[in-house]
Parts: structure tokens; C-alpha cells; sequence
């Protein structure tokens, strides 16, 4: 398997579409994430952002064009083998294990890289037992890096709903994903809770290389931390390009800034 | 261990043990396999032993020496408690310098004082958080040139000259090593008793903090004295989760742990300390009044989420444990139904409880800072946690008095530990000599002048020792008068016992240059108003209440209380409260007369009451007052009443022991 050139993007996605019926939620949409980058999708509601980041993690099929991840064609690919490819996703709404603990739900990130037998797992033994201290020492990283190691043992449930997000980012990272996918990581956040989610995307960025995408309304944010901007309204793009170039593209403040 | 322990008591103290540096050193000879420090990390508690924390703290100052620290040079710590913080400051007394340790929740500008001031050359820190402060504080500090981290999260991108990763100084320590093979152990050789251990910066409430200067003899002595006089041994742990600038994180995790040899256990984060707690379960533990108070606050808070036979369960044994140790404190009898029903009060509530707080193997454990609440205090000490007061501070290198095993009282704060000296002086303040006594404050002749005396200490606090010989301190000296007659007049002291009965909610008391003390009464409408209830006692408003003649009788009480507890104190037994009026309005911050954080403010409400005052004066046994209230919305009004005042009794002197 020869190694994609780095200056090859992760994610190339071609004139996708997405039809509901009638609708067309994603019309003819084209873009392209570079390496290490963090993109940020912006929009009115209903533009289809959600739709496009689901296509994405192939939650949705495209019905034209065509969806490239690190430098192979994946169209047609499902979920679980996304997943395995290396694209992690969070949630506009917290999908949690409710009952379960912070740690589990993290654990359950690292799903995809666990191989072993049930009977070893169920024995607790031999190379299963190596294992689970792996993925779990790799749990206890991201609990580390995300500063949640007061609530290890709290059910996911329990917690107020900014932590909670920052627990789906948690079970995010722990699939080692090359590109993450954000669907609205700040909403419904006070400013402290953003300020500190905002570092927390940062640094992910920044420590691990992995490249974002992320879909977001407040404009704040999305100038601050994203290095590229990419703007859909009904279902089109139209614009694309460095925060402070969209922010004065006319296009844009017609359909979405509103008159600045 | 003992061994070290006892040969450091010595006034004179030998060559081979006059440093922490050295301690630490024939720590890692003899006891080198034992646990040291421990710290959580990734969810798994994980230990150094004694010649790991020596080994560490070598490579660090070797490290440091290779970037030209020198003798006298000041490194500013600044972190939560981690072990590479607590090796950082014995490398920087290694190489003959002085640790200044800074509260990691600082400001920009109040770390800039004190590393101005300090004149700090190097910086020790934790995490990024800090750096970020330490480098823009070193754009204005030019003295400040060297920064090393421990956490080398979000670091990469930072390429600033002068900073350097711990790990970093590590390697740059091995190869420094190998040119100056001997330089470590001739730098600890060259350090002696009298040199300069640590400064501690007191955030004073007023003015500009003062860096408190203590040695290694200072701290040597006086952390070995309360060991001794304590009965500590090697085999305790602390957990280590007051800051590290505070002088008594120093004493206790530092100065004590390195000189009985026990281990310190450094909790994961500020958020998980309660959690690791419980699972080091201390065996010597300090914590601050307002740290006890959220213990307690936490337990009530889930038993009121308990079923209804749980919580009556719970309420029924809390009550008899404090109401038993209310008698053991007051020397009375015991019923014998209440002893009999103690164990087993143990194995339904008091063991579990402290087995969730993790405070079941606490052999003592203290509070010191400020006045703890009577409920606080036998709630604990209910439970057969054996906690007790401590008076202490930064000046004299904390331990000054500690309430003895057995000696333990509610009201006083201990009799003064080996080698410490107390004295009163003419104005009531309370004065002490003793080998903790510190160097001064660096760079401040002017406030070391005030505060130290022919090697005494100034406390600042007035207080009294007692015919038993344990120390009261009574208020801070400068809100301490006297009545006309001479008596020392101690407001604070009283509206505090006032306020210990759970019906009185604010007291506010006069006497300064009066024939006597007056006292206003702020009634707690909840309490006074359930205990109302219970006796068909009809009223309608707070001022109503508050004017009940039975409301008078009960608040009487109190007062008598009050002055019985005072009768039995030789200094204060003038100052009894021979009149007093209960307010028809309560205290509030909105018409200025409480401030937020519901200290009295006594001035402005002597000027808004001075008839009452003068009413109280001058005989009278009712007194009409008019009084402006400010409504919620803001809109002001008046309000007239009529105030009752009523006389109380003097308590004589029990007749002498």
C-alpha cells in the first residue's frame, strides 16, 4: 500500500448530491480538506450542513458524485468501515451511553482497534488482557488530555450537557481518527464551556495532527479557530475560503452574516 | 528513621543533617526503598520511592546548574502539588538557592510582584497555563530568564529562548554531570542551617504581599518540635492538596515528610481531591475551616437524598455522637444509655461515613486559619475523627500552639508546642518566640521591623492564656478596644459566641469607651420562627417577632449563656453583655449595613442606630426608632417601631479552683 503524498488532501469530496424525494439537501457540493487542517461548515438552517457531514461519515449515500478519503474512493463505503478507515464523528445531539460511565463510553471508541477472541476477553487473559491495559492506558490519555478525570467513574448520563459533549469528543479521539467530524461541538454551551472547547479542538489539532471539520453557528468560533470556511445555503456552496475572506464575501453576507 | 527524626530535635544541629537536601540524601541511604511521594497519573497511583525523589532532584539541580544557577539565586515554583515541583524546590536548596513558590491561581500582575520582587532568576512551573503567564511576565522581569516546565501539553509550538522542557533539563543535568562530576555533593556540603530555605509571599488582605523568609534550621526545628510533641511517625500519609505556597503545604509535605521520612500523596487533579481522598485515606490530615464545612455540607446534602428511615437513622446517631462529645469537650458525664448506644452508632452510621470521606485511618488531623463552628468541630470529632485546633503562622513556620490529644477544647486553640514561647503583651496581643521564628521579610526592613522584636513575633492577634495554659485568641489586635473602665472590649469574640446559638443570626456589639458592653440581636427568622410555632406563638412579620416579649425571653437566654461562658474567663469576665435589643429589621447588604460576605460593618451602623445606642445607655427600657429599608426593587421606605431593651444579669466568677 503506497502511502498517500501529504500534499494530497485527506478528504476530496466531488459535486456530491443527497435527495430526499423532492428535496435536494446536498446540491453538486465540492470540497476538499487538507492535512492537519480544521474547516468549518457554516450555514442557515437547513442548508444541508448535517447532511453533507453525514455523506461524509457515510451515514448517507451520495446519489451523484463521488467521496475520495486518503486518497481512495469510499462512495459507497458503510459506517462501521468509515469508521475503520479512520473518521471519527460527535453528535448536534449528544449520543451518549447514558448508563454507562464516562470511561466506558471511551472505551467504546476503541472498539474498532480491538482484536481478540471472546473467550480470551471473557478469561481476561493472555494477549486479551495485554490488550484491554493498552486501550485502556490510551483511555486514560484522553481523559488527561481533556481534563475529565473527576468524572471517570460518573455515568454519562449524569453529567451537565457541556461535559457530556466533551465526553463524545473523548469516545472520538479514542478511535485515533485521522479526520474528525463536529456537528455543532459548541452548541447550547455558555462561553466558558466554548472557550474550552474551542482549546480542546485546538489542541487535538494541533497535538495529534488530526484533521476537522466542523459545523458551527457561532461565528466567533469559527473565525477563531477554523483555517478555512466553507459555506453552504440550500444545499449549494458558495463560498470557500479563509475566515476573513468569507466574512466579506458578498454572497455570504446576503445569505447567512446578515447585513455586517 | 526515628533516628533522623530525633538527632534533628537538637538545637545545634549536626553538619550531616542541617539541609533539607541533605535529609533527603540519608533518607535515600536508609529507608531509599520505601515510598516517598506518590502522584495519580492516568488513573493509577503511582510511587517514587526515596532514592527516586533523591535521584530527581539531583538531575534537576544538576540541570540547573548547567544553565548558571548560582548560590542565592531565587527560583519561582508555580503549579498544583506534583512531585517534580516538590524535587524542583530541594534541587534550587541543593544548589544553594531559594525556592519562592507561587499560588498557582495568580494573576499576570500579582506573580510579576513577586517575581520582581523575589528577583527570580529561574522558574519551575507545571503546565502551559503557567508559562503563558511566566512569559509575559518576563517581558517586563528581564531578570527572569529561565523557564522549565513539567507538562509538556501544547508546548510544541513554543520555541521562546530560556525555555526548556523538564525532560530537556534532565539530559542537559546527565551531560553537565559528567564535566563536574562532584559538583552536587560540594554544593550540598556548602549549605548550612542558617541559610535561607524557602520565602513564602503572605497575600495579605491590605498593601503588597511580603515574602517571609524561613530557614532550614527554622523549619528543621519547629517541624520536628510539632512531630514530637504530635507523636508522628514514619509510616503516615498526607495528602497534599493545599497549595504549595501556602507555608503549610511546605511544613506538612515537605519539611515534615522529609524529616520523618512518611510519604505524601499528590491528588490527580484540583477537581478529584475529594475522591482521592478516600482512596489514600490519610492518616495525618489539615484542612482549613472552610474545607471541613464542604465535607459536611456534602454528607448532609446526601442524606436529605436518603429514604425516610435511612436519614431519621443517621440524624438520630449524628446527634448523639456530637451531643457525647459536646459533654467529653464540657468534662461532663457521659449518660450511660449514650455509651451504650455509641457502638453501635459506629457500625450503622459513624464507620461507614468516615470510610466515604476517607478520613477512617485519620490518627489527627487539624484546623487552623480561623474560627471553625462549634456544629463543625463535634460533627467531626463525633465521628471519632480526631481533629483538632492548630494556631500557627508563616512568621513562626506555622506550628505556635496545637490542641493536645485528650486536651482538646472548643474554644481555645491548644497549648504552645516544645520550644515555643508565648507571651501577652500590654495591649492584649499575643507574642511568641521560638526556633521557627523567621529570618524577616526579604527586602522589607520597615515590615520586619514592625513585626519582629527582639525575636519576638508580633502576631497581630489578641488572645490570652488561661489558667490551663492553652491560648485564646480572641480577634484580630486592632479591632480589639477597652470599656471605659479598662476591660478589654472584643467584639468579634462576642458576636461570635453570640452567634453560635442556632436563634441568634447577626449580633453587633458596642462598649468601646462605655461603662459596658450592649449588644444588638439579629433573631434567625427560620429557627425563632419554628420554634414559634411549636409554642402557638402568633405572629405576623419579622418585626413582630422579633418585638415578642417570649422571643426576649428566649434570646435572654442566649445572652446568659453567653455571659455564664465568659463569668469562667479571667480577661474577659468584665466584658459581659449587660443589655441588649433585638433588631425589628434584619441586617442586609442592600442598606449597606452587612457586606456581601456578611461581615458587620460596625461603623456606619453605629451612625445609622446611634438612638438605639444612646437608648441602650442610658436606661430606658423601650425606644422608638424610625429606620430607612430599601426595598428589592430599590425604592426606599421608613420604618417605625417600637424596640424593647432588656437588662441581663452578670455571671459572678465561679468560685475559685
Amino acid at each position: 500500500m503506497s502511502e498517500p503524498s501529504a500534499s494530497e488532501p485527506l478528504l476530496e469530496v466531488d459535486a456530491v448530491s443527497v435527495r430526499f424525494g423532492a428535496l435536494i439537501a446536498v446540491n453538486q457540493v465540492s470540497l476538499r480538506v487538507a492535512r492537519g487542517e480544521i474547516v468549518a461548515i457554516i450555514g442557515p438552517n437547513g442548508a444541508g450542513k448535517t447532511t453533507l457531514l453525514n455523506a461524509i461519515s457515510g451515514f448517507y449515500h451520495p446519489d451523484e458524485g463521488r467521496i475520495a478519503f486518503d486518497g481512495k474512493d469510499r462512495t459507497r463505503l458503510q459506517p462501521p468501515d468509515v469508521a475503520a478507515l479512520g473518521i471519527a464523528r460527535t453528535f448536534q445531539n449528544v449520543a451518549l451511553f447514558r448508563g454507562m460511565s464516562v470511561l466506558d463510553n471511551i472505551m467504546t471508541g476503541r472498539l474498532l482497534k480491538m482484536h481478540g477472541s471472546f473467550l480470551l476477553e471473557a478469561l481476561y487473559w493472555g494477549p486479551a488482557k495485554r490488550q484491554e491495559l493498552e486501550h485502556r492506558e490510551f483511555a486514560e490519555r484522553i481523559i488527561d488530555f481533556l481534563e475529565i478525570q473527576a468524572i471517570r467513574k460518573t455515568p454519562a448520563g449524569r453529567l451537565p450537557y457541556g461535559l457530556q459533549k466533551r465526553v463524545e469528543l473523548a469516545r472520538a479521539l479514542a478511535a485515533e481518527p485521522k479526520l474528525l467530524l463536529l456537528d455543532e461541538p459548541m452548541a447550547g454551551m455558555n462561553v466558558e464551556e466554548k472557550e474550552d472547547m474551542c482549546r480542546f479542538v485546538l489542541d487535538t489539532n494541533r497535538e495529534f495532527g488530526t484533521t476537522i471539520a466542523l459545523i458551527e453557528h457561532d461565528m466567533g468560533v469559527v473565525m477563531d479557530i477554523s483555517d478555512r470556511v466553507v459555506v453552504l445555503d440550500y444545499g449549494r456552496k458558495i463560498a470557500d475560503g479563509r475566515p476573513e475572506e468569507v466574512r466579506r464575501d458578498r454572497a455570504v453576507l446576503d445569505a447567512y452574516l446578515g447585513v455586517a | 528513621m526515628d533516628a533522623v527524626a530525633k538527632s534533628t530535635g537538637a538545637r545545634a544541629l549536626d553538619r550531616e543533617r542541617d539541609t533539607f537536601p541533605k535529609l533527603v540524601r540519608l533518607n535515600a541511604r536508609r529507608i531509599g526503598a520505601k515510598v516517598a511521594i506518590r502522584e495519580k497519573d492516568l488513573g493509577i497511583w503511582q510511587s517514587s520511592t526515596w532514592s527516586q525523589y533523591f535521584a530527581e532532584a539531583r538531575l534537576i539541580a544538576l540541570g540547573l546548574a548547567s544553565l548558571g544557577f548560582a548560590r542565592g539565586d531565587r527560583v519561582a515554583i508555580v503549579g498544583d502539588n506534583r512531585p517534580q515541583l516538590y524535587w524542583a524546590v530541594m534541587a534550587a536548596q541543593a544548589l544553594g538557592g531559594v525556592p519562592v513558590p507561587i499560588y498557582q491561581d495568580s494573576i499576570e500582575r500579582e506573580m510579576e510582584y513577586i517575581i520582581e520582587h523575589a528577583e527570580a532568576r529561574f522558574a519551575v512551573v507545571e503546565d502551559q497555563e503557567q508559562v503563558d503567564k511566566l512569559l509575559s511576565v518576563r517581558a517586563r522581569c528581564p531578570h527572569l530568564r529561565h523557564v522549565v516546565y513539567d507538562d509538556p501539553r501544547g508546548m510544541r509550538s513554543y520555541s521562546e529562548p530560556g525555555l526548556v522542557s523538564l525532560d530537556e533539563l534532565r539530559e542537559l543535568g546527565k551531560k553537565f554531570e559528567v564535566g563536574h562530576p562532584t559538583h552536587f555533593d560540594d554544593e550540598v556540603a556548602r549549605g548550612a542551617a542558617d541559610d535561607v530555605a524557602i520565602i513564602c509571599y503572605t497575600s495579605g488582605t491590605t498593601g503588597a504581599p511580603k515574602g517571609a523568609m524561613l530557614s532550614h534550621r527554622n523549619l528543621i526545628a519547629t517541624a520536628h518540635n510539632a512531630a514530637l510533641f504530635e507523636g508522628l511517625g514514619g509510616d503516615e500519609e498526607v495528602l497534599s492538596y493545599l497549595p504549595m505556597a501556602w507555608v503549610g503545604d511546605h511544613i506538612f509535605s515537605y519539611a515534615q515528610a522529609i524529616i520523618m521520612g512518611f510519604a505524601i500523596n499528590c491528588p490527580e487533579s484540583a477537581a478529584t481531591v475529594l475522591s482521592d481522598l478516600k482512596e489514600i485515606a490519610p492518616t495525618y490530615f489539615f484542612g482549613p475551616p472552610r474545607i471541613w464545612e464542604s465535607l459536611l455540607t456534602g454528607v448532609m446534602v446526601r442524606v436529605e437524598d436518603a429514604a425516610r428511615p435511612k436519614r431519621a437513622m443517621v440524624h438520630f446517631f449524628l446527634r448523639l455522637a456530637q451531643d457525647i462529645e459536646r459533654r467529653r469537650l464540657g468534662r461532663q458525664p457521659v449518660a450511660l444509655w449514650q455509651r451504650l448506644l455509641y457502638p453501635l452508632g459506629s457500625l450503622l452510621v459513624y464507620g461507614p461515613l468516615k470510610d466515604n470521606l476517607g478520613l477512617s485511618r485519620v490518627r489527627r488531623a487539624y484546623t487552623a486559619g480561623e474560627a471553625i463552628g462549634p456544629e463543625i468541630f463535634l460533627f467531626f470529632r463525633g465521628l471519632g475523627v480526631n481533629v483538632k485546633q492548630l494556631y500557627g503562622m508563616t512568621e513562626a513556620s506555622v506550628f505556635v500552639t496545637i490542641q493536645r490529644d485528650g486536651d482538646v477544647r472548643l474554644d481555645t486553640v491548644g497549648t504552645p508546642i516544645t520550644d515555643v514561647e508565648i507571651r501577652i503583651s500590654d495591649e492584649g496581643e499575643v507574642l511568641l518566640r521560638s526556633p521557627g521564628v523567621f529570618l524577616g521579610y526579604a527586602r522589607n526592613p520597615d515590615a520586619t521591623r514592625e513585626t519582629l522584636e527582639d525575636g519576638w513575633i508580633r502576631s497581630g492577634d489578641a488572645g490570652f492564656l488561661d489558667h490551663d495554659g492553652h491560648l485564646k485568641i480572641i480577634d484580630r489586635a486592632k479591632d480589639v478596644s477597652r470599656l471605659a473602665d479598662g476591660t478589654i472590649f472584643a467584639p468579634k469574640f462576642l458576636e461570635n459566641k453570640l452567634k453560635f446559638s442556632s436563634y441568634v443570626r447577626e449580633a453587633v456589639c458596642f462598649g468601646q469607651g462605655r461603662p459596658c458592653v450592649t449588644a444588638f440581636v439579629n433573631i434567625d427568622l427560620t429557627a425563632v420562627g419554628n420554634w414559634a410555632e411549636r409554642r402557638n406563638i402568633a405572629y405576623t412579620s419579622y418585626a413582630d417577632l422579633a418585638q415578642r416579649v417570649e422571643v426576649y425571653e428566649l434570646i435572654h437566654r442566649e445572652v446568659e449563656r453567653v455571659n455564664r461562658s465568659l463569668a469562667e474567663d479571667t480577661v474577659l469576665r468584665g466584658a459581659q453583655v449587660r443589655r441588649f435589643l433585638i433588631l425589628h429589621k434584619e441586617l442586609d447588604p442592600d442598606d449597606e449595613e452587612i457586606t456581601r460576605t456578611r461581615k458587620v460593618r460596625r461603623g456606619y451602623i453605629a451612625q445609622k442606630y446611634a438612638p438605639l445606642i444612646e437608648a441602650l445607655y442610658s436606661g430606658q427600657d423601650r425606644v422608638q426608632v424610625e429606620a430607612k429599608v430599601t426595598y428589592e426593587d430599590g425604592r426606599t421606605g421608613t420604618m417605625r417601631a417600637d424596640v424593647r431593651i432588656r437588662d441581663v444579669d452578670v455571671v459572678p466568677a465561679p468560685a475559685a479552683r
